[in-house]
């Protein structure tokens, strides 16, 4: 099913600036690099699963935690991923999920702090055999 | 269609207070992404678990909204903070607004 998936016209992929744009939506403001990380095989060979753990470097409490995290990816038909949100109740701001993703592109994660603060990294991940129906 | 739907857990039956303990859920759900094509051509209409909801003792945990780029059966792996003995409560709910829970008790030693 995979195969006949290659052979007929598909809807559109995500761009970019769709991504940007739908983690812009959830996520005000200007992102800064760093505190995030996103963990992920470089070559995905099924894109049906492709483990992914996105952490956020915060302690966690009452006064400092991670009140979201969102995932997007600019390859697959729609930008969204997921969104995550947390309390210091978490006690450690980490998700780990299994993401289709259809191609090989760029996973985009972007961390919301209690105070506002934005955060992000991204991850190009290669995929051989993509992972959305077909 | 969404039949033969459990979420599964593990989840730590103890812990030591102020312990931050891992919690792994999966729920056996096809996560329809609304792309697909059946056998005849047409498209398979779009149905995923879109939500889970975790609580420990009604206190919110992680609220998690997902997308069909979530793979089927969405498994996700997530911590807790464990102050005091407790139940941690999951429900899952898919686009057509049926939804599951499953429950698990964490004693503080």
């Amino acid at each position: 099913m995979a195969l006949a998936g290659t052979l007929v016209a598909r809807n559109a992929f995500a761009t970019a600036d769709q991504a940007k744009d739908w983690l812009a939506a959830l996520a005000k403001g200007a992102p800064k690099d760093g505190k995030v990380t996103l963990k992920a095989p470089e070559i995905a060979e099924n894109g049906n699963a492709v483990p992914l753990t996105v952490s956020v470097d915060s302690p966690m409490n009452d006064t400092s935690y991670v009140k979201a995290i969102y995932i997007a990816a600019d390859g697959n038909p729609n930008p969204g991923v997921s969104v995550f949100e947390f309390t210091p109740l978490s006690g450690k701001a980490e998700i780990a999920l299994r993401v289709r993703l259809q191609q090989t592109q760029k996973l985009v994660a972007v961390a919301e702090m209690n105070d506002g603060a934005l955060f992000t990294a991204s991850r190009e991940i290669k995929v051989t055999i993509g992972g959305c129906g077909g | 269609m969404a039949d033969d739907i459990k979420p599964r857990l593990r989840v730590p039956a103890s812990a030591k207070k102020g312990e931050v303990i891992e919690i792994k859920t999966l729920i056996t759900h096809p996560m329809e992404t609304g792309q697909r094509k059946d056998a005849d051509g047409k498209l398979v209409p779009r149905l995923i678990v879109n939500s889970l909801v975790v609580t420990y003792n009604g206190k919110p945990v992680l609220n998690a909204k997902l997308e069909p780029a979530v793979s089927a059966n969405p498994y996700l792996a997530f911590f807790l903070k464990v102050e005091e003995s407790g139940t941690l409560k999951f429900t899952w709910t898919d686009d057509d607004k049926q939804s599951w829970s499953a429950e698990s008790k964490i004693e503080v030693a």
